[in-house]
């Protein structure tokens, strides 16, 4: 019983939610490195976006329902969890129209110059939308996600992945990180399809971050520069690139372990999580390169038509 | 007419890889491009399919021009193409390997792959008998779910040959399919090659080495020497023309420059 209590103190519900909301944005990212072979070290900028546009979508707008009924609130959260997911893609596809050109590492130099962009444009974004908060943050914006929302986000992204790449689209995304000449030699458009891939991407970042906005009530820049980058790149790499089962894995791994650290570990030491992680991260790597899952899945997860 | 070449040049920095190539194949030929290492044969594919573009000449497709167009645009005029060092997907397996070919075709958007519609079904069916198919005409198909980079390097070539297949295509283009092969091996490919010109009614542009496939199989060739055409004919004409002897072998003591 005092496990059970432990387990649905609002703390440890707080970091679940969290863990879905990382999983949505590293599915995301699966897709754009794990499937389609695009380095990108952008992804935390669009999630940045996604949490800023549905915030203040929410925060401007939601007044109109906002006394409404709880119906009223929870469509037009739905709602801005869509704008901010669009918006992020809508900037994913300018910023992927000229710098998809580019190939792997020269693609991830860009992709990081556009996170660094981003993060100081959210510092200074007071300075044309006051509402945004700027380099002090922005608050005042609703607790909307509960757990209902972070399974649901999760369920329907590992669906819609599923299905996407157990079809011609997403073995499409796969020919073109195995190798793009000849995937287009077999008459796939691969510029389309990288920045599809990368759009869709993106897509899920924006949408992960409405409901990362949401759940802590409170966005700063720091929450979205470059170095989260890293992290969420790092937890598709340590679940295996192009695994589902792999992201789902590593992004429920990761958040659980930097947040039982910080109960675990004597508070002076609470630091030495940036120090026991990254050497978690080089025995997995060097152990397996291949990430924790490799390319496996759960049954749940694989193709249906491939038997 | 399936295909027609005019003019063709392409140099990189000061080497002239391509230098005014012409030729021409009619519908259902299978014709051979030879010539001593560098002499332009895979730049003169490359550019066919739109890997490069050309500086200066045309390709012709039944007519139609495709010089600069993307390699994709090209792929879906009818030319498909294998590659001198195997360009498979290394991490897909045997099936998937052939599957892709089939994108271009495939009648499904991708909400119907999304919310998994009738028509996706009735697609994915349709692709994996036909992938089946081409399986079974290379006796790949026990090895449907292996990955394509586990395979033995003769099954490589084979499943190469059977995914640009699997691309419907009229034209087929081989950048040397026999590399690495024995006699034996090159004789059941020239059977195997002969085979499928007249099941599938395709034309065939075949680069070769091994003068034993060109010399057996070809109708006509083209020599390439420094990017140039320096002979074409019918193999037992090329075998004697001076230029292509002087090309392969050297000249004689005489003259070094």
């Amino acid at each position: 019983m005092a496990i059970l209590d432990e387990l649905l103190n609002p703390y440890w519900i707080q970091i679940f939610q969290h863990a879905c909301v990382v999983a949505v944005s590293a599915l995301g990212l699966n897709i754009i490195f794990g499937f389609t072979g695009l380095f990108s070290l952008g992804h935390a900028a669009f999630y940045g976006v996604g949490a800023y546009t549905a915030a203040l979508l929410m925060k401007s707008y939601a007044g109109a329902y906002g006394d409404g009924s709880f119906l009223a609130s929870q469509a037009a959260f739905l709602g801005s969890l869509i704008c901010g997911g669009v918006a992020a893609a809508l900037l994913a596809c300018l910023v992927g129209l000229p710098v998809l050109r580019l190939t792997s590492d020269y693609l991830g130099v860009a992709t990081l110059g556009f996170g660094v962009i981003m993060k100081v444009v959210l510092d200074n974004a007071d300075a044309f939308i006051p509402q945004l908060g700027g380099a002090r943050g922005m608050t005042g914006i609703a607790r909307m996600t509960s757990i209902p929302w972070a399974v649901l986000a999760l369920s329907a992204a590992v669906l819609l992945v599923r299905n996407l790449v157990h079809s011609t689209y997403g073995r499409v995304l796969v020919a073109i990180r195995e190798d793009e000449t000849a995937a287009a030699a077999m008459g796939i458009d691969t510029f389309r399809y990288k920045v599809i891939g990368f759009t869709l991407g993106c897509s899920f970042a924006g949408v992960a971050g409405g409901l990362y906005a949401h759940l802590y009530a409170f966005l700063h820049p720091s929450s979205f520069d470059f170095f989260k980058s890293f992290d969420v790149l790092m937890i598709v790499v340590l679940g295996g690139l192009g695994s589902m089962t792999g992201t789902l894995v590593a992004s429920f791994g990761w958040t659980f372990l930097l947040e039982g650290l910080r109960v675990f570990l004597p508070p002076e030491y609470i630091e030495f999580r940036w120090v026991l992680i990254p050497v978690l991260l080089i025995v997995t790597m060097l152990l397996r390169p291949q990430g924790l899952l490799g390319v496996r899945e759960i049954p749940i997860l694989q193709s249906r038509v491939n038997r | 007419m399936m295909l027609e070449v005019t003019g063709l040049a392409k140099r990189f920095g000061g080497i002239r890889a391509l230098d005014g190539v012409d030729f021409r194949i009619d519908r259902g030929e299978l014709v051979g491009i030879i010539g001593p290492n560098g002499s332009g044969k895979t730049t003169l594919f490359n550019v066919i399919t739109g890997i490069y573009r050309p500086d200066r000449g045309g390709v012709a497709m039944e007519g139609e021009s495709i010089a600069g167009l993307p390699p994709h645009r090209i792929s879906r005029k009818g030319i498909a193409r294998t590659f001198q060092n195997i360009r498979l997907f290394p991490n897909l397996t045997v099936m998937d390997n052939v599957r892709i070919a089939h994108h271009p075709y495939v009648r499904y958007g991708p909400a119907a792959a999304i919310f998994r519609a009738e028509s996706f079904y009735r697609e994915e069916r349709r692709i994996r008998e036909q992938v089946e198919e081409y399986l079974a005409l290379f006796s790949l198909q026990d090895r449907r779910k292996e990955l394509a980079k586990n395979l033995p390097y003769g099954d490589q070539r084979k499943l190469e040959i059977a995914r640009a297949l699997a691309a419907c295509p009229k034209l087929l283009l081989l950048d040397e399919p026999a590399a690495g092969m024995n006699p034996s091996e090159v004789r059941k490919l020239m059977e195997f090659v002969l085979d499928i010109r007249a099941r599938f009614s395709l034309t065939v542009l075949l680069i070769e080495h091994q003068m034993r496939l060109v010399m057996g199989i070809c109708e006509r060739l083209v020599v390439l020497d420094f990017g140039q055409v320096i002979a074409r004919g019918i193999p037992s004409e090329i075998r004697k023309d001076p230029l292509v002897i002087e090309a392969y072998l050297g000249r004689g003591t005489s003259s070094n420059s």
